[in-house]
């Protein structure tokens, strides 16, 4: 009787298509979100590789188990792939597609077909940037941020992969054209702004961003592009040009993409905590405004990638001072995570560990990012390991982990199957290990003078690469047993249910996995978001 | 914490810089320590089966305030330091004695005032010196971990940095920014030495029986040599050693062909690089010379090859 009055999920509703075109085809931001999840993880585990291959060289000093040119490409290709087409999209485009929708009490997102149109431009980008590896001239060299005269000069195919990055910036631009009219337009009737849950608050932040920063790196990569062909003279000296023109443009945008990433892992935990807290978030529009104030004053704290690069001294204290504003708003979001727990109930389940995780490894990143911001010590430790250690803490223990939170949080909503959640632990704490035995040693050879985007080093720093390649391998064991876990759901999991985890945000009111119209009836919202009795 | 070398005074910047460090990473520390502490308290002391029911609390304005204002005034404080110790790397003192570095794919050059030319940097004890830097390719970075230091030296641009050596010893000078194949190679010596020895190693220079023969200069030049050895050793390409009027086998289109280096060769690998490229050695890592070398250049570059037996 219940099958005739439940509408199919939007798995079994294919909707008229066919096999891989039911997928490939399809407006349905759920089915959207799942595409952007399958590629993801994909590149996702090609970019790890290469990182282990990377740090299998490193393993001794000289040379191990390939040449420079190749070390060189590695870490080209693997910024490139984890950059644009992993943390940059990651989130947004797959728990965003997914869930923000749902949890304002929409059926879809303002534009599904321009949705879909986002993802095949990522589909167009991501085969350009393969084709730089393999076509041409050899994997391009230059390190992911193509500083100019190097990447108007050498011989590997730069073109192609400027040009895939150029690609994916449309793509990421319509995404956040997408979800901000999604939010403006498309609340559930009695959603106020500040009954919208935190997720789409975080969305809406990294939107703006998107529309109003990847334009500019879309244009730069153009010139390199242009420079190359047609030796214009933009940035390169021997015709006339600037390198540290390149250099504040490049960063105008790659800076801003930081908080690209950031902000909706930072959504996400804040969404975690109170439902296994039992608890409603504490400060909900300190958490919402900071969002904001990190997106808008982030815009303006680019140069500190540029202390070293001879600009004017009074450029260099000018960035740093607004670096070190903007540390406030994300220090903020941690003191309010942290007091949702108090006198809660935690449930410390799978999704928890690697939310509670989160704050710990972005603390960690955050207060080391305060060394990089500060002039004087970033002199020393600017393009060293250590920074180096800062961002994999910030982007793959924030955005990383806060991934890995949001597919354990989510995954049972996704496809109405619970994973063992035992293994579950298991892998969580050898990944939590293995990241932190990686990345904590390149701090402190870092802080002795350990340069980076080095293929060899002097002896005194063959301890730290020792140990740091040691939690490569770790880190990857956790990652596979992680994988393999969730994968095996599709067919030993057990039924999740509706609201395995008692949440109370609006995707935990509807079947998992959830119609293709999400709600029978839009509900009409008369409390705020995290009311738990 | 030792093996740091944390306050070693090796040079006048090391105090500025690790004092600001002491600051920062003694703040962090304890905020990193306090709130996981406290994270982990709340875990334990408020889990399900010990804290049943939650008590719904929405917020503290007061609280708010204070963990806004707080963490404010201690980046206003680091910040300070960051700052003092920093505003002194770019006041160079009057007195400072300068030298010339320049940087190129991959080796740095050290050029003092009377014109002696050094791989290494010697340096006086007790004395500021400014290094003005250069780039005769692409971006590199001079780097002295021990003395606190690092400034780009930008093609194209002008840059500067000071520092007074205050211990005798070797330090490690490096390259910070990413500039290719041997990037990570590109290293030097900076030799901390007491004045006499300085002036005395100064004034081991004789620039009429150094004189670089024409062609040579022009290789140093255009950084050559950072890839095209003089002395036989195999780097990034050929050595230019006793390779005049040797036959090679050569890799036109990916098949084999031998050519004699005669100076048609020479001349054509400097115009067309990657058109016949050395069997076994890399190509299209190379670019074009026919736009930044004259004829007449090439010529000279040509003639000393051949000198080279």
């Amino acid at each position: 009787m219940e099958n005739h009055t439940q509408p199919l999920d939007f798995i079994q509703d294919k909707q008229g298509k066919k096999g891989i075109f039911a997928w490939i085809f399809s407006t349905d931001h759920k089915r959207i979100g799942i595409l952007y999840l399958v590629s993801i993880t994909t590149f996702f585990l090609v970019g790890g590789l290469l990182g282990g291959l990377m740090r299998l060289e490193l393993i001794a000093p000289g040379e191990t188990v390939m040449s420079p040119q190749t070390y060189n490409a590695f870490f080209t290709v693997h910024g490139i792939i984890m950059i644009f087409l992993v943390v940059i999209p990651g989130l947004g485009a797959v728990f965003g597609n997914f869930f923000l929708p749902i949890m304002i009490g929409a059926r879809d997102v303002a534009f599904p077909k321009i949705n879909l149109l986002s993802w095949w431009l990522y589909v167009t980008g991501a085969i350009l940037a393969l084709l730089s590896q393999f076509a041409g001239n050899g994997a391009p060299d230059t390190g992911w941020t193509f500083y100019a005269p190097y990447s108007t000069e050498s011989g590997t195919n730069v073109v192609a992969a400027v040009f895939a990055a150029f690609v994916l910036g449309f793509s990421s631009i319509l995404t956040g054209l997408n979800f901000i009219v999604t939010i403006h337009r498309m609340r559930a009737p009695g959603m106020s702004w500040f009954r919208m849950p935190l997720f789409p608050w975080s969305l809406y932040a990294t939107a703006w961003i998107q529309v109003l920063a990847t334009p500019i790196v879309g244009i730069t990569l153009m010139m390199i592009v242009a420079e190359r062909l047609f030796q214009i003279g933009f940035f390169d000296p021997s015709l006339g040009g600037d390198p540290i023109l390149y250099q504040h443009l490049f960063w105008i945008y790659s800076h801003p993409a930081v908080y690209i990433m950031i902000l909706p892992a930072m959504g996400v935990i804040t969404e975690i905590i109170p439902t296994f807290s039992k608890k409603a978030i504490f400060g909900y529009k300190a958490i919402a405004l900071s969002s904001i104030a990190i997106a808008a004053v982030g815009y303006f704290v680019w140069g500190h990638h540029m202390y070293t690069s001879g600009m004017s001294t009074t450029a260099r204290w000018f960035f740093s001072f607004l670096t070190f504003i903007v540390a406030v708003p994300s220090a903020i979001k941690v003191f309010n995570w942290v007091a949702t727990m108090y006198k809660g109930s935690i449930d410390v389940r799978t999704p928890f560990l690697y939310a509670a995780s989160f704050i710990f490894l972005f603390m960690i990143g955050g207060l080391t990012g305060l060394v990089l911001g500060s002039l004087a010590t970033d002199v020393h430790v600017h393009d060293t390991s250590f920074v180096v250690a800062h961002f994999h803490y910030i982007i793959f223990g924030g955005m990383g982990f806060a991934f890995f939170a949001a597919i354990h949080y989510w995954w049972p909503k996704m496809f109405g199957k619970m994973y063992d959640e035992r293994r579950a632990n298991v892998a969580w704490l050898i990944t939590f290990v293995g990241f932190n035995v990686l990345y904590f040693p390149l701090f402190i050879i870092g802080v002795q003078g350990m340069p980076r985007r080095y293929f060899d080093y002097l002896p005194q720093f063959h301890m730290g690469h020792l140990i740091s390649t040691i939690g490569a391998f770790i880190l990857l064991t956790g990652i596979f047993l992680m994988i393999y876990n969730i994968m095996r759901t599709k067919k030993h999991g057990t039924p999740a249910g509706m609201n395995p985890w008692g949440g109370v945000t609006l995707e935990w009111t509807i079947p998992s996995p959830p119609p293709v119209e999400n709600f029978e009836e839009i509900p009409t919202i008369t409390k705020p978001p995290y009311t738990f009795e | 914490m030792i093996y740091l070398q944390i306050f070693s005074g090796a040079s006048n910047m090391v105090e500025g810089v690790d004092r600001s460090f002491m600051v920062i990473f003694s703040i962090s520390l304890f905020f990193l320590m306090g709130i996981t502490a406290t994270m982990i308290y709340f875990i334990v002391r408020y889990r399900k089966t010990r804290n049943p029911k939650a008590t719904q609390i929405d917020g503290s304005n007061t609280l708010e305030i204070i963990w806004t204002v707080v963490p404010l005034i201690l980046v206003m404080v680091m910040f300070f330091y960051g700052y003092r110790g920093y505003v002194i790397m770019r006041e160079v003192p009057e007195d400072a004695m300068n030298i010339k570095v320049n940087g190129y794919m991959w080796d740095w050059d050290f050029e003092y005032e009377n014109g002696k030319v050094s791989k290494d940097l010697y340096l006086p004890i007790n004395k500021p010196v400014k290094l003005n830097l250069y780039s005769l390719d692409v971006i590199h970075s001079l780097y002295i971990p021990a003395f606190r230091v690092k400034e780009d030296a930008v093609p194209g641009k002008e840059n500067y940095m000071w520092f007074t050596a205050q211990l005798e010893g070797e330090y490690e000078v490096l390259c910070a920014e990413y500039c290719g194949l041997r990037h990570s190679y590109m290293e030097a010596k900076a030799v901390v030495i007491p004045q006499e020895k300085f002036d005395t190693w100064l004034a081991d220079y004789h620039p009429e029986l150094n004189k670089d023969p024409r062609g040579l200069e022009i290789l140093k030049a255009n950084a050559c040599t950072g890839c095209h050895s003089l002395d036989g050793s195999k780097l990034v390409g050929p050595s230019f050693k006793g390779i005049f009027g040797i036959q090679r086998i050569v890799l036109v289109a990916g098949k084999e062909k031998t050519v004699t280096v005669d100076e048609d060769y020479l001349l054509k690998s400097i115009k067309e690089p990657n058109a016949e490229v050395v069997k076994d050695y890399p190509a299209n890592v190379m670019q074009s010379y026919s736009k930044v070398l004259t004829n007449e250049d090439m010529g000279e570059i040509v003639t000393y090859i051949k000198t080279l037996k």
